[in-house]
């Protein structure tokens, strides 16, 4: 006897005058148009389609549609891989690549299949049990072990060339899935004006309509469908997208949809996405996602061959396939019957019916009078067959037992209501004994279920029902215009009763979880080992995780559960569901923001000055600094300290564009600076810029910075770099909540100023040089001066500040001035052989001046601790300043700004390295303080660093350890005060 | 000066993961960085230590209805105050500063 799947002479929705090839594990096959991998490979008599999870068990079809828990494919080859795929929802196209996965080294011979021999191994638990000890072998051995034993599909490492995008949309009713309620809620809604999105997984509409022969108004119903897709499709108001998911529910009815645009072709179109994420904003939900029909319990039911009974119908209807040659039907429930009358209908033999209930319901045909036997009130005990199901053993309610030869069985354990979305939205399902299953109950406000995911599975109930729910979704959106159209006429139905069968005498391994490989004695052991509840369950057995997230083993998992706690099934419950309801590609969710996409870039005002005289950049936050400026033949070393030599010796010019600038207006904007910044600054004249130091509320440092008065009510302030945007709201908060009284305003002019430093010996003359007629002498321009003024046309404010500790400039010029700006300062530094230098030599200056940065400015350090508490005002109050005095934040031996520098000048020094007051035994002796900055000095002709230390002043002169665990080094040092270079600051003042 | 004040709390319904600017309008939350509990008032200057240990640290975890602050960074920078439900993020009222705002009960 000949066995698998065939394409059936006639029938189904796909177009036999044209085929496609494709390989699945490097053998070609032929599908037509309209084929999934899945019904093509079944027509080709392909059964195996990979092995399972942890016992490399062989694994066929067991769906056909998101549910399929083992058809997994690695889809496409090389960048486009794409692992973990549904054979399910993979439309076919011309050079499709599909491989098998977890199966070594072949599909049909697997070494790993030995582990299902030493299945006590591999009960629940078995990760935390197997791979406890030793603790050393974790990581090289036992992980190795784990991934190669049980991996699933391999992501590519190449990068994806495909791009994915986001986009949004908001509309008045959303429909989620096409089935027969979903096209009614859509086309009641739509009548009324509403605007409507349809949402549909597959490719095609109409649901379960697709999938099986039934009539609507006499005709076939794909007529109905095809009637109000057309109808759909003609409004304005209506968008129906197909091949389109709906992952996640979210708060306000935000639904995330995955549109997959280009995954039925082998390459996206030109400008084409592969997939697009959208975030659709509805004002209503109506949910009509369908239902999942549930396996049954008994031995051996992982066989490649046992298959949804509705799926089996599914393939025969809508693709002409059929899974079997000689089919047993396995029942609960009334629909099985529909399964052997489809394949009556399509001519193909029924080995048997197998109904667990002694009688059926109301059935459209007889099967005895078609000549298919009945077993009625019979339970399955275990298939048999080594690779595939050859037979079936049932057992009668006397005990006595039947063999079935088949090579397919067809179970309906009956229908799980698709409560996904449902759950997502923060509301539990509850157990419905009439269908035992659980289903919605009290949806959110603005969401309703509709049809078979709302437990209504007659076809004229999910018309009426869906109907129902667009009238009312619409309404609520406001449009309450009464729904126009009459229902279709269908015969009603009456769907029967279902028998809850679950764990009946089975014999063998019993699977729940096909996808993971976990059986109903792992759920019974977990049960006895203390894991009573639904959620420990899952996540000890591993039931319902991973990619299919139980869809057709969760509700199973708990009847075992219930079973075992000898419980009903309501008071075990159900795990919480969440997004996304099927597997997402990473890339989706990155959409454009990715590479150098990821965030943008911030260039400053001199930026292709830089780029031209090739700049090492750093990304600083946005934005790209200028790094250092190489030499050929230049390490970073060398650079930097001739960078910083030079700036001592003669001149240099730095971009500082960076900086936070903040303007400052109003007749209080002196007040305002008075309450933000520990200092004072009503006194400050007009024309002098000031250092600022600022606290948060909790009395920490949080930025410093220059603020300048460039008029009686106008200030220029200037932030650190990583805190423009934050001292901004800082700012924001303070004026508009806290003092709404000042009169005040401000904005950002970071990107409106572009600044560069003029720093060194030979810096005024270069100044003079470049502003021709402006008097830029130390009597015009003084330590501490401002200076707004233009040459040719260009305005120029000069300010008189030096981080660097010589005599320095910090021009500012409009940001779209700045290349020229740059470029006319630099040449009049010719004569002196000026240079542009980096951020690591301004580190080098600043640390070699003592000026503390963002490493010392790290949240945790007071304005005393940095050497600054002198500057705070006695005489006012600011912000932090009443948490500044609390007994901790004054504390004498609070670890305080000090120098260090290496006593051996061979010696190196190291951030994050930890002082010591001896050199041995520096692990159990507690810290004294840490390094913060260190630098190799050009002026010191050693490394040198500024660090925080205990009692710091009180240390000065003396020698401490420096020690770096990471690289076990323990370096002597002397403290000293962190002014190393210059302390007296002869040289800015110069 | 505050016709925001009178403003009623709009339709619920149609909020979706939006926020009433009293100053821009109907904008995304996305425009929005959130600021915290705007119940807070930071004290006089002169208050005593307790008082100011309160504003900086001590805060409320609030299930339910909860007034807060959401600064418009993205639009017109200002601070707006918002009536949002901790629980199924519902926004009742937003208002300026200088509004009191209705809290529902909860």
């Amino acid at each position: 006897m000949s066995v698998g799947g065939k394409r059936l002479a006639q029938g189904g929705a796909i177009d036999r005058d044209n085929t496609i090839d494709f390989t699945f594990d490097g053998v070609s096959y032929q599908g037509h148009p309209g084929d999934t991998l899945a019904s093509a490979l079944l027509a080709n008599g392909v059964r195996l389609f990979g092995r399972s999870f942890k016992y490399h068990r062989p694994r066929g079809l067991l769906g056909i549609g998101f549910e399929e828990p083992n058809a997994l494919v690695e889809l496409r080859s090389g960048a486009r891989t794409e692992a973990n795929t549904r054979a399910t929802g993979i439309e076919i196209f011309n050079g499709l690549v599909a491989s098998s996965q977890n199966r070594f080294p072949s599909l049909g011979f697997d070494l790993l299949g030995v582990n299902q021999l030493f299945g006590r191994f591999f009960t629940a638990g078995f990760y935390y049990k197997t791979f406890m000890w030793p603790a050393a072998f974790w990581e090289p051995v036992y992980e190795k072990l784990i991934r190669r034993a049980a991996g699933l599909g391999t992501a590519s490492r190449e990068s994806d060339p495909d791009h994915y995008e986001h986009s949004h949309a908001h509309c008045d009713v959303l429909v989620v899935g096409a089935g027969p309620s979903g096209l009614m809620a859509a086309l009641t809604a739509a009548l009324t004006g509403a605007r409507v999105m349809l949402l549909e997984d597959r490719a095609w509409v109409g649901g379960m309509l697709a999938l099986e022969g039934q009539l609507i108004e006499g005709a076939p119903a794909e007529k109905w469908v095809d009637a109000v897709l057309h109808q759909l499709q003609s409004m304005d108001n209506v968008r129906v997208m197909t091949r389109t998911t709906a992952v996640g529910v979210y708060d306000h009815n935000v639904v995330v949809g995955l549109q997959r645009v280009a995954d039925h072709i082998a390459v996206p179109g030109k400008g084409d996405p592969r997939q697009r994420l959208w975030i659709l904003r509805a004002k209503q939900t109506v949910f009509t996602a369908g239902a999942i029909e549930r396996p049954m319990l008994f031995g051996n039911n992982d066989l490649p061959g046992v298959m949804l009974a509705s799926a089996v119908r599914g393939y025969v209807h809508r693709f002409g396939v059929t899974p079997g040659r000689l089919i047993t039907i396995v029942t609960t429930n009334d629909d099985g019957y529909n399964t052997a009358f489809a394949l009556h209908e399509a001519g193909e033999p029924v080995a048997a019916i197998v109904d667990a209930r002694a009688s059926a319901g109301e059935l459209r045909l007889d099967p005895e009078a078609l000549g298919i036997k009945v077993h009625r009130a019979c339970l399955p005990v275990k298939a048999v067959g080594w690779q595939s199901v050859k037979g079936l053993v049932i057992e009668n309610e006397q005990q006595q037992r039947t063999t079935i030869d088949c090579d397919c069985i067809a179970v309906s354990g009956g229908f799980n209501p698709d409560v996904n979305l449902y759950s997502q939205t923060g509301r539990s399902p509850v157990w419905n004994e009439a269908i035992a299953a659980f289903m919605p109950a009290e949806h959110r406000p603005g969401s309703q279920s509709a049809g078979a995911c709302n437990g209504t599975y007659s076809l004229a109930e999910c018309l009426s029902a869906g109907a129902a729910c667009g009238a009312q979704a619409a309404a609520a959106a406001g449009f309450d215009k009464a729904p126009s159209g009459a229902l279709p006429a269908v015969p009603a139905t009456d769907t029967g009763t279902i028998l809850a069968v679950w764990h009946g005498r089975s014999e063998g391994k019993v699977f729940v979880d096909l996808q993971n490989d976990v059986t109903a004695q792992d759920v019974t052991l977990a049960e006895q080992e203390g894991y009573v509840s639904v959620e420990h369950t899952k996540r000890y057995t591993t039931l319902g995780m991973a990619t299919d997230q139980g869809k057709t083993s969760n509700v199973n998992g708990i009847a075992v559960l219930a079973a075992a706690r000898g419980e009903a099934i309501q008071n075990v419950g159900t795990t919480r569901y969440r997004p996304p309801t099927v597997p997402v590609a990473i890339g989706a969710f990155a959409g454009h923001e990715r590479g150098k996409n990821f965030q943008p870039f911030r260039k400053t005002a001199f930026h292709q000055w830089n780029v031209e005289n090739g700049a090492v950049f750093v990304e600083a936050g946005q934005w790209l600094r200028a790094r250092y400026y190489p030499l050929p033949g230049e390490d970073i070393m060398a650079a930097l300290k001739r960078e910083a030599k030079q700036v001592r010796e003669s001149v240099g010019m730095c971009d500082v564009s960076t900086l936070g600038k903040i303007e400052i207006f109003g007749p209080d904007a002196a007040e305002f600076l008075n309450r933000l910044y520990i200092n004072n600054w009503l006194k400050l004249p007009v024309g002098k810029a000031r250092y600022g130091v600022m606290l948060r509320e909790d009395g920490h440092v949080y930025d410093d910075g220059t603020t300048s008065r460039l008029g009686e009510d106008h200030f220029f302030m200037t932030t650190t770099t990583v805190n423009a945007a934050g001292v901004l709201a800082h700012m924001d908060y303070h004026s508009q909540v806290v003092w709404p009284e000042l009169d005040v305003v401000f904005c950002s002019a970071t990107e409106q100023w572009g600044g560069f430093a003029l720093a060194g010996p030979n810096s005024r003359s270069v100044l003079q040089k470049a502003l021709p007629g402006v008097d830029v002498s130390d009597e015009a321009l003084p330590f501490m001066g401002v200076l707004s003024t233009s040459v040719d046309g260009m305005p120029v404010r000069i300010f008189r500040i030096s981080f660097s500790g010589e005599l320095a400039f910090e021009i500012n010029v409009p940001w779209g001035y700045g290349v020229a700006a740059w470029e006319r300062f630099f040449a009049a530094g010719e004569e002196h052989s000026i240079i542009a230098y980096g951020t690591e030599a301004l580190t080098v200056l600043r640390i070699e001046k003592g000026h503390a940065a963002g490493q010392e400015l790290d949240g945790r350090t007071t304005a005393t601790d940095l050497g600054l508490g002198r500057m705070a005002s006695k005489t006012k109050s600011f912000v932090g300043q009443p948490m500044s005095q609390r007994a901790g934040m004054i504390a004498a031996d609070r670890p305080s700004l000090v120098g260090v520098k290496v006593v051996d000048s061979n010696d190196r020094l190291r951030g994050g390295a930890h002082l010591f007051d001896r050199a041995d035994d520096v692990d159990s002796r507690g810290s004294m303080g840490w390094v913060t900055s260190v630098t190799d000095s050009p002026a010191m002709g050693r490394w040198i660093a500024l660090a925080f230390l205990k009692n710091g002043s009180d240390n000065i002169g003396k020698r401490f350890y420096a020690h770096y665990p990471l690289k076990s080094e323990v370096v002597e040092v002397e403290v000293c005060s962190p002014h190393f270079f210059d302390p007296d600051g002869e040289r800015l003042r110069g | 000066m505050n016709a925001c004040a009178m403003r009623p709390a709009f339709n619920r319904d149609k909020i979706m993961h939006q926020i009433q600017c009293p100053w821009c309008g109907v904008r995304d939350e996305a425009e929005f960085q959130y600021k915290g509990d705007a119940t807070v008032v930071r004290p006089a200057d002169d208050a005593d230590e307790a008082g100011f240990f309160r504003y900086v640290y001590l805060r409320d975890n609030p299930k339910g209805w909860h007034t807060e602050w959401w600064h418009h960074v993205a639009g017109c920078r200002q601070f707006v105050k918002v009536v949002r439900n901790t629980l199924t993020h519902e926004v009742a009222a937003t208002g300026t500063p200088a509004d009191t705002l209705q809290v529902p009960e909860s």
